[in-house]
């Protein structure tokens, strides 16, 4: 194993160019440890995205050896191909410079896919009681750890074809509310994942499934937005 | 295309099994479409024109149209299973390994499928 | 794709899978047993069932097919909104004349 790493970085914008970089092998080092010694040490103009460095905020994805990745929890090791790793912004999204992305479209998509909670009460209202073992909230469960870093959205062959898909993490998070009993907005919501560009572009790839560092399974979220709108309309409730 | 104009960063996830999988489905799907219209025109040309049997029989003994035929009944079988797979997923629960056995059974049954034209041809 | 489109595109690929098996299997029986044309066409001929079993698979195959073909050009070309309602509608109907016109030849003729 040599010490150095051979580091291939992204700078520019949509037209740039990969830039070569040595960087000394640490033990434990992860990816995100990678561009921050590249920025320290080598180039300070470098640009790129971070905030909690342990898996939290989802700011850190980027492309690592091809693959969509949350960096700070990457290990070099882990993707290191023989000696090289080559780093770039996440796909499907603009550049805004080097390694960071413009992500207002992923997050737009949120909302046109009635991401946020709609209240169903008031604070005068007593607290619901939700039963964690209830079949509805056990399918919120396994798809409410999302932390909007964009990796499974990089992934997506959907995304990249069809530019006006909503993609896979704004589906998945319609998904936990379409399940949260203290919703009141499920009518619109399905009315909105089930128009064009909505749950029924998602051509099952798998690949958002394959990479989401939560291990979160936005296929199956989809899956259930495409049961869940065809039982909407066979009752009459979509149109 | 994505309009995004910018290079594709990302490949890795193309050399996924389920990608891959998608991926057979759709092209199968492609060729599917375009020689459907054929297989109707020679179904309904080669008994009009010829009027009589034996000239259909000749031509159906015709390598080119035995080859196209066979790859056509491939086709269809490679679409129907991928198809299948999809119709499996969208609607019932599984459990990730489950998934991957499943699709992994679908390709086999493919292969098997391509052998058995093959020999038949 | 649109929930009308991909629920008659999950409905007609459902509904082909017995057809499907059938008419695989109708190969598979006919090459394995050297069955000639000209004794297959024998059986079709004037067969109520074979025709209506072949106009079923045609109809469903020509709206499979169109929806089908209509989704990949929504993605792999720059054909959008009415361009692709159109080729989805052609491409259907074409393939329901050709479709039809094949099977009056194998059942009729
Ligand atoms: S399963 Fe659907 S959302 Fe996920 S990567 Fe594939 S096409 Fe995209
Ligand atoms: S679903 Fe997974 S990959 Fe997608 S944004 Fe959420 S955490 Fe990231
Ligand atoms: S920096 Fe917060 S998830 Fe990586």
């Amino acid at each position: 194993m040599s010490d150095v790493i051979a580091v291939s970085i992204w700078r520019g914008r949509g037209e740039g160019r990969y830039v070569d970089y040595e960087v000394p092998r640490l033990d434990s080092q992860t990816v995100l440890d990678v561009v921050t010694y590249v920025q320290r040490h080598l180039d300070p103009t470098l640009s790129y995205r971070f905030a909690c460095r342990v898996g939290v905020c989802g700011s850190c994805a980027m492309t690592v050896n091809g693959r969509p990745r949350w960096t700070c929890r990457t290990h070099v090791e882990k993707v290191v191909a023989d000696g090289r790793v080559e780093i770039g912004p996440l796909a499907n999204l603009p550049v805004v410079k080097d390694l960071a992305t413009d992500m207002t479209r992923f997050f737009e998509k949120w909302q046109q896919a009635k991401g946020a909670f709609t209240p169903s009460k008031t604070r005068h209202d007593k607290v619901a009681h939700i039963m964690p073992a209830s079949p509805a909230r056990v399918e919120v469960d396994k798809a409410i750890e999302c932390i909007n870093c964009g990796v499974c959205y990089a992934a997506c062959d959907s995304v990249r074809w069809n530019p006006d898909y909503l993609g896979p993490a704004a589906l998945n998070r319609a998904w936990t509310l379409v399940n949260d009993e203290r919703d009141a907005g499920n009518k619109a919501r399905l009315a909105a994942v089930a128009a064009a560009g909505g749950c029924h572009s998602c051509h099952t790839h798998q690949s958002c499934e394959q990479h989401c560092p939560q291990a979160i399974n936005p296929t199956a979220s989809i899956a259930g937005l495409k049961q869940r709108t065809l039982g909407a309309y066979w009752s009459g409730a979509l149109t | 295309m994505s309009g995004l104009n910018q290079r594709l960063h990302t490949a890795g996830h193309r050399r996924d099994l389920f990608w891959v999988a998608a991926i057979v489905h759709r092209v199968s799907g492609i060729l599917l479409a375009c020689f459907l219209p054929i297989h109707f025109l020679v179904l309904g040309l080669a008994i009009e024109r010829t009027a009589a049997l034996d000239g259909f029989l000749k031509w159906t003994e015709l390598p080119a149209v035995k080859i196209a035929e066979a790859g056509l009944v491939f086709l269809l079988a490679v679409h129907l299973l991928g198809g299948i797979r999809v119709l499996l997923i969208e609607n019932l629960t599984w459990r990730p390994s489950q998934k991957r056995l499943a699709t992994a059974a679908i390709g086999t049954a493919g292969v098997v499928a391509l052998l058995f034209f093959l020999r038949a041809l | 794709m649109t929930l009308r489109l991909y629920l008659l595109q999950r409905l007609t690929a459902a509904l082909m899978v017995p057809l499907i098996v059938g008419h695989l299997a109708t190969i598979i029986y006919a090459t394995h047993h050297g069955v000639s044309a000209a004794e297959i066409l024998g059986r079709t001929r004037g067969s109520l069932g074979w025709a209506l079993f072949y106009g079923l698979f045609v109809l469903l195959a020509a709206m499979h097919a169109s929806i089908g073909v209509r989704s990949v050009a929504a993605d792999w070309t720059s054909l959008r909104g009415r361009p692709l309602t159109i080729l989805m509608w052609g491409f259907g109907v074409l393939l329901l004349l050709l479709g039809a016109r094949a099977i009056y030849a194998v059942v009729a003729s």
